[in-house]
């Protein structure tokens, strides 16, 4: 298999804080990597490095066989690396359906089109029907509820067609029916050829979910592998419960 | 658009054009050039302050660019008197392209600090119209050379001037609506980066709506210095201008086709009033602090999108919301729980 992800000795300092630490680790194409690790052990810094949102002291970072030195979210939006945030992020104004539109990464004459054309409600009603939204397609964004949300902004970033998407944390705060359907959908999408990268702390969820399992602590990768040899590394144990 | 849309359009704007024709008194003609003035500066205001959520206080410094392009070309002649309408697009397209390196510096501030960055343009502005001597004449002011229109009708052409640069910036208002340039620009609004993440060309619609928006405030700034014949840099480039274009945006309701202009009708004819009760005083000032505390506390999202809320809820109550509620599967456990078997048989 080759990686889709590769990062390499990257590092990030806040002030006197190494909030990422000669962090390395590599992503498979079709693979749904989960990235674990005790609270503030760096996992939405590496994100936030990753997708472009914050610039990394040092390291590399290499994406489709490219490496990315200029880190900039919208141009690897639209080269294919999608993510989430941990606080679902929708445009609250927009309607549903809207909120998809806008996130397909329409070329630059389209720009001058209509808002909405035939095609573009064509591919957000599929979308929406697909994560079964399709009945508040004209509903303001700002009237979903939380779960609603973060469903609402996984679908959106798929408009893209991307070939990763990062996840920071698609399950938390929803409640136990919409884990399972995020689950559903996450396997959906990878069955369709997405690669995942996953930041979650429903250890269950992981566990079934995910394959390999990356273990962040202190910034630093310590642990990388199937879920069941993770789980009773002593290395991670000891990361989650202290010594 | 929606054929009441089209009706409503039609209806307002034949109205305004055949009202010349039935008012007599030229201060209610003076009046109404105002308004459509203001009406078509808060339109313009509107594609920025509101569409992009860039509250800018330097749209006077526009304003005055085209009033003293007017002022310095036509000086001495302006022919038959039409001329300096003809000029005007050219203005428009001038201050446009002058904007657009300022909009990318200006654009890179948000909210508060990008109010603060426009507003010190129109002071620079104001500024350079008092100290550049040669061109401006500075505080002295610039006369621009009287139109031979009849009498009787003098103020026609400047009314139909101020009526067509409103069509103007509703026409681009209306079009940013329609267009994915309004997508954009609703969500930059919302959340900048995000949508920067998401692959929206947020410089590039930033940039569309800061030019358009300029350019068209040039151009009323040039009919108005025609119209009033005399241009100084504290009237040409004039805070108070860009606080009416704000105010009455912010009253009519931000992002809305309707609302600039709505705010324009309501607030430049009580101003007046205000004007002739209290003498010229700045008393009127304080009817404008007022107004935006009664914003503030009452409709702090404006008229028209406090009403178009209400009627939207209103209907929601009604058997045609309920459906909706019905519709969406997730806000029904029970529902919703029958439906993940159902997904998950489909898995296996």
């Amino acid at each position: 298999m080759t990686a889709l992800l590769e990062v390499e000795k990257l590092c990030k300092r806040f002030g006197g804080v190494r909030a990422v630490d000669d962090c390395s680790f590599s992503v498979d194409e079709g693979a749904i990597t989960a990235l674990i690790g005790p609270n503030g052990s760096g996992k939405t810094t590496a994100f936030n490095m990753i997708t472009g949102y914050l610039k990394s002291d040092s390291g590399d970072i290499r994406f489709d066989g490219h490496t990315v030195n200029e880190p900039d979210p919208a141009r690897l939006y639209r080269k294919g690396l999608s993510r989430t945030f941990q606080q679902a992020r929708i445009f609250p104004d927009l309607s549903v359906e809207e909120n998809l539109v806008v996130a397909a990464g329409p070329p630059w004459r389209s720009l001058f089109g209509a808002r909405l054309t035939k095609t573009d409600r064509l591919r957000a009603l599929e979308m929406l029907e697909e994560f079964r939204l399709a009945g508040l397609a004209d509903l303001p964004a700002a009237e979903l509820s939380y779960g609603q949300r973060k469903l609402l902004e996984f679908a959106a970033v798929l408009m893209s067609r991307p070939k990763l998407v990062l996840l920071d944390e698609p399950t938390a705060g929803v409640n136990p029916v919409m884990i399972n359907m995020m689950e559903h959908h996450i396997r959906a999408r990878h069955k369709d050829g997405v690669t995942f990268l996953i930041v979650e702390h429903d250890m269950h969820l992981v566990m079934r979910l995910c394959d390999p399992v990356i273990v962040l602590d202190r910034g630093a990768t310590i642990a990388m592998g199937p879920p069941a040899e993770v789980q009773i590394n002593p290395i991670v144990l000891d990361a989650y419960l202290g010594n | 658009m929606s054929g009441l849309g089209l009706l409503r359009g039609v209806a307002f704007f034949g109205a305004l054009a055949l009202l010349p024709y039935g008012v007599g008194a030229p201060w209610i003609l003076n009046l109404l050039i105002f308004t459509l003035m203001y009406a078509g500066l808060a339109s313009a205001w509107n594609l920025l302050g509101g569409y992009a959520g860039y509250p800018s206080l330097g749209h006077a410094a526009f304003f005055g660019l085209g009033a003293y392009a007017i002022a310095i070309v036509f000086e001495d002649s302006v022919g038959n008197g039409y001329l300096p309408f003809f000029l005007l697009p050219l203005i428009g397209v001038g201050a446009a392209l002058v904007s657009v390196p300022i909009g990318w510096i200006a654009m890179r501030t948000r909210a508060d600090v990008f109010a603060i960055v426009t507003i010190t343009l129109l002071f620079i502005t104001q500024t350079l119209a008092f100290n550049l001597r040669s061109i401006t004449d500075g505080a002295q002011g610039k006369a621009v050379a009287v139109p031979p229109f009849p009498v009787d009708t003098y103020g026609w052409p400047f009314y139909y001037a101020m009526l067509t640069l409103l069509a103007v910036a509703m026409g681009v208002s209306f079009y940013f609506r329609r267009s994915k340039i309004g997508l954009s620009l609703a969500a930059v609004r919302a959340d900048e980066d995000k949508a920067h993440g998401v692959g929206v060309r947020v410089t590039g619609v930033k940039l569309i709506a800061f030019a358009l928006s300029v350019g068209i405030t040039a151009m009323i700034g040039g009919v108005w210095a025609y119209y009033l014949g005399f241009v100084y840099p504290q009237f040409a480039v004039d805070p108070l201008l860009t606080i009416g274009m704000v105010l009455m945006t912010f009253l009519g309701g931000r992002a809305t086709l309707w609302g600039p202009v709505i705010g324009a009708f309501i607030l430049v004819p009580a101003q007046q009033t205000f004007a002739y009760h209290f003498g010229a005083s700045q008393v009127y000032l304080l009817a404008y602090a007022a107004i935006f505390l009664i914003i503030m506390l009452v409709l702090p999202r404006g008229i028209l999108p406090t009403i178009t809320d209400r009627l939207r809820h209103r209907n929601k109550r009604g058997p045609g919301g309920q459906q909706r509620a019905a519709a969406s599967p997730v806000g029904n456990p029970v529902q919703a729980a029958g439906m993940i078997d159902e997904l998950r048989a489909a898995e296996r």
